[in-house]
């Protein structure tokens, strides 16, 4: 049965019909064609579909339509404004990417523990970015560049 | 050699980096098409059997399905392979394997579509499943392809001195077996492919996460029955692949195109993880008996090997993987008395073929412990027994190969990585450390009970709970395909006449980085900012055929054609240069910052001014480069010839501290030294190391992945278990730069030799550590505290 949904995608109020079952993944990547979120694994392992959610890091994969209704989401085609994101460009600077597949996911995470703790730790910053599996970078520059965008 | 230069060494920003930091970087799920297909697969529900009847009639009139593709449409060949054609595109008379395919259904609406895959009937008359490898070659066993009349694919002998009278004549001989386990490349984008017909349904057209164009290619063309040129492969951007989108990748293109020309619309195949692991190639399971003799002063005298190498159902790059395993099977050391066998099988497991490493991470790990065994049972230091057998110049390989033609730099990644983690002092200390503790004892004890829970008098000192320990590896690797296949690249390149420029090579960018490397090349032969580079993606109908992406390989060899192409249009730019200034003979030009100056500076051109008069010059500014590989030779008989043009050698360090009741490791640093000749990107070499080093300790300690009676239950990342950031602390690599005649500047390869190392360093580590010697891996929890793994039941593997 269709549902009415309506949120906040990027910054702008968006209403969509859909399924409440519908997967947020499936709704940013087929109805918006924001196609930067990923998918890796479809069950909450792989963080390559991390979105915010009301400000908080999310697994798109797992959230559904129902619980998007009302909600404010950022994906990783909202982050740069006016140009690159601090993060975005440490990323670059640290060699942080490789292949780029989980990179969009591992900037959320980041965005979303920055939003919440400007200054944190390497350990806090390793917890917030360890549901994101990288197999190509080893996360070593992942983690200097986010120690970049703090400092 | 000198080596100033401009770029080249220095940290170089990837030239993909902001497509991929934004999310607009198109990987092949991201490409869409309006009147798109999708194709899903209907899969066997058996491990081996003969097919009876397929029956469709439950789905045929289902709205939902466009079309069911099976073996009876393919028009051409039906059965693919890189080497052996045993694998079918889809299955119609036997299945041999879980992740077998039987037919395709085709339709607008993925998901309805996977509704109706359980509603096919199958009807298979059943075999006996072969699992164990071991058994593969008994009389008895079943043959898994038939009309190969064995299930052998390949057998590979060396023999070099006599090791009967090697082991006669030294003081100790040894025996050893090791084992390994399955590794799945874990790429995080599962593959995906689109096909879709030209025009008229002349040709065919593939975009797709492929690791080697080229050779998808090659099985397109075969399976439609259709010539190469009517067969275009573009890569989309690659999510991963470490050597794991190749054949099954290829064998998607295959039935994309196969339904594509028959329906006349794009289809588009995309794997979950489900799938993914399940159909898609692994690294091989070997088991690997080593027997060694050698004397007190610890100079190893012979060596007999026998490996058996699990193949699983199709013969993949068996053939060649374990070519380099035969190759490099005795280490990096000199060794008079050699005798190897490998053997690789066919079985119904998993198939496997290649990964990063290639059929040397399971021997490094056998016989790098073994040296740490050799040196343990002569009480002498891990340093000082390598030392001893390790080669130098003029050494002569097991294969027969005298080693004189690069620089044999075993002894500086060796020296470097000892004072570098003060290995000696540190190994010492430990040792004496976990010796006073007995931790032993613990261990020892708690093997013989069958579960983790400890017995009063087992009490463990809580402070004594984490031992540490350092162990090392050392390895020589050969550089790019040696024997094993023809070895030339081309790269075209174009400069336009405002200065930029077009770069294009025939091998493919796999997220490793080489768009950038290759772009540093151009930069630093003609003196002009990277950013004047543009790379055009891998497009067959573009490049020529340079052979596959893989054996670290594109540097040295990619590298080398485009350094060609840039000096070939270097050198017509100066004719141009001449002719501008009345210059009429050659002389020395400076290309560097966009600026061509000749003596005191006084005559000069800015590039784009020189390009542009090259234009109306009529010069060709457009060339193809070319770098092809020495030749190489090898005697299938005896194992002996010159396998490889060249050789990198790579020492790694590893820290560990090891929970004695828990069996938790965890792995507080990694030193990897590696002479990869010169480095072209520093940034990217790093990344290599970081990445290689983070996927080899998730082969020694972490990733496990078995087939029970065929299949396999690992199915997704939360049962296969791939390290995360929290696994290992710190990682630090060195790069000595030795000196080589080959490659761009003498630059070689550096992506598999990070891997395949790590294993060995972290076991002779946690021998340090807890005084127990692993020789299964993984070493996980259950392999420290039992010393045998819980799974499958039926393979009992371990060090009890
Ligand atoms: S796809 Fe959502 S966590 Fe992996
Ligand atoms: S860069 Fe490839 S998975 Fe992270």
């Amino acid at each position: 049965m269709s549902h009415k949904i309506e949120f906040i995608l990027n910054g702008k109020s968006v209403c969509i019909n859909t399924n409440a079952n519908r997967r947020l993944l499936d709704i940013l990547r087929e109805e918006f064609q924001l196609t930067g979120t990923k998918e890796g694994c479809s069950i909450g392992e792989c963080g390559a579909c991390t979105v915010l959610m009301n400000n908080k890091a999310v697994n798109s994969c797992l959230v559904l339509a129902g619980q998007v209704n009302g909600s404010e989401i950022l994906t990783i085609e909202g982050v740069a404004k006016n140009g690159l994101h601090k993060l975005q460009e440490n990323f670059l600077m640290a060699g942080a990417i490789q292949c780029g597949f989980c990179t969009p996911g591992v900037i959320m995470s980041s965005y979303a523990l920055l939003l919440e703790n400007s200054n944190p730790t390497e350990e806090e910053i390793k917890e917030a970015i360890a549901g994101n599996l990288c197999r190509c970078t080893g996360y070593k520059q992942i983690i200097k560049a986010i120690k970049d965008t703090i400092s | 050699m000198s080596k100033k230069f401009s770029i080249v060494g220095k940290e170089v920003i990837r030239q993909d980096g902001y497509a991929k930091v934004t999310g607009s970087a198109k990987f092949a799920d991201d490409i869409i098409f309006t009147d798109m297909l999708f194709g899903v697969m209907v899969r066997t529900h058996v491990v081996h059997a003969l097919i009876k009847n397929i029956d469709f009639s439950a789905i045929e009139n289902n709205p939902a399905l466009t079309t069911i593709i099976t073996a009876e449409d393919i028009p051409g060949a039906k059965k693919v392979g890189p080497i052996k054609k045993d694998q079918p595109v889809f299955c119609y008379d036997k299945v041999v394997t879980s992740g077998d395919v039987l037919a395709m259904l085709v339709g607008k609406d993925e998901s309805e579509l996977r509704k109706l895959v359980d509603n096919v009937k199958i009807e298979y008359n059943e075999l006996p499943v072969v699992t164990d490898p071991e058994n593969a070659l008994n009389d008895n066993t079943p043959l898994i392809h038939p009309e190969n009349k064995t299930n052998l694919i390949n057998h590979y002998p060396l023999l070099k001195g006599d090791v009967k009278k090697g082991f006669a004549e030294s003081d100790y001989v040894i025996e050893r077996r090791y084992t390994t386990s399955y590794q799945e490349h874990a790429y995080i984008e599962p593959e995906t492919v689109i096909a879709y017909p030209f025009e008229g349904n002349n040709g065919i057209k593939v975009i797709g996460s492929i690791q080697n164009p080229y050779t998808a290619r090659r099985v397109v063309s075969e399976v439609m029955g259709i010539p190469l040129a009517d067969v275009r492969i573009e890569q989309a951007e690659l999510g991963g692949s470490f050597g794991g989108k190749d054949d099954t990748m290829n064998i998607l293109a295959a039935r994309a195109a196969v339904a594509a020309l028959k329906t006349g619309q794009p289809i588009k195949i995309k794997f979950g993880r489900e799938e993914s692991i399940i159909e898609s190639y692994k690294r091989h399971p070997y088991r690997l008996n080593y027997k060694v003799g050698f004397n007190s002063d610890g100079k190893i005298k012979a060596m007999k090997i026998d490996i058996l190498a699990d193949g699983g159902a199709y013969a993949s790059m068996s053939p060649f993987a374990t070519w380099r395993t035969v190759v490099q099977a005795t280490g990096p050391y000199e060794i008079e008395n050699v005798e190897t066998n490998v053997n690789a099988v066919y079985t119904n497991n998993p198939y496997t073929g290649a990964m990063r490493g290639f059929g040397s991470p399971q021997p490094i790990f056998a016989q790098e412990s073994l040296m740490d065994e050799i040196a343990a049972e002569l009480n002498i230091s891990p340093l000082k027994v390598r030392t001893i057998n390790g080669f130098k110049a003029g050494s002569i390989t097991a294969s027969g190969q005298k080693l004189d033609e690069h620089e044999v730099s075993f002894n500086k990644v060796l020296e470097k990585a000892g004072a570098e983690s003060c290995f000696n002092v540190k190994w010492n200390k430990y040792r004496k450390e976990n010796n006073k503790i007995d931790g032993n004892f613990i261990i020892k004890e708690k093997q013989k009970s069958n579960n983790f829970i400890l017995n009063e008098n087992q009490f463990i000192d809580p402070e004594n709970t984490w031992r540490r320990g350092i162990g090392l590896s050392v390895s020589f690797r050969g550089c790019s395909l040696g024997a094993e296949g023809i070895d030339a690249v081309t790269a075209y390149l174009s400069l336009q006449p405002d200065g930029s420029i077009h770069l294009s090579c025939g091998l493919a960018e796999n997220g490793q980085g080489l768009r950038t490397t290759f772009s540093i090349i151009v930069s630093e032969v003609l003196g002009i900012p990277i950013e004047d580079v543009h790379y055009l993606n891998l497009d067959t109908g573009h490049n020529s055929d340079s052979g596959p992406t893989v054996a670290s390989r594109s540097t040295l060899m990619g590298g080398g054609a485009v350094q060609n192409a840039s000096s070939i249009l270097k050198e017509r730019l100066k004719k141009v240069f001449y002719k501008y200034w009345n210059i009429n003979k050659d002389c020395n030009l400076i290309f560097n910052s966009g600026l061509i100056t000749y003596g005191n500076g006084n005559k000069k051109i800015t590039f784009k001014e020189l390009c542009s008069l090259a234009y109306n010059d009529d010069s060709n500014m457009s060339t193809l480069g070319l770098y092809a590989g020495p030749k190489v030779d090898w005697d299938e008989e005896s194992g002996q010839g010159n396998a490889y043009f060249t050789y990198v050698y790579g020492c790694q360090v590893a820290e560990v501290s090891v929970n004695i009741s828990t069996g938790e490791v965890y792995v507080n640093k990694v030193i990897a030294v590696h002479d990869a000749g010169t480095v072209i990107n520093l940034l990217g070499s790093e990344g290599q190391v970081y990445g290689g080093v983070t996927q080899g300790a998730g082969f020694c300690l972490w990733e496990e992945l078995n087939s029970e009676e065929g299949k396999i239950k690992e199915l997704n990342f939360d049962q296969y278990l791939i390290p995360t950031c929290k696994d290992i602390d710190e990682i630090k690599p060195f790069f000595v730069e030795g000196n080589e005649k080959y490659g761009p500047w003498g630059a070689k390869s550096l992506g598999e030799p990070t891997l395949e190392l790590t294993s060995a360093a972290i076991a002779n580590a946690i021998f340090n550590a807890t005084g127990v010697r692993y020789r299964n891996l993984p070493i996980n929890l259950e392999e420290i505290i039992l010393l045998r793994k819980l799974r499958p039941d039926n393979l009992k593997r371990g060090s009890a």
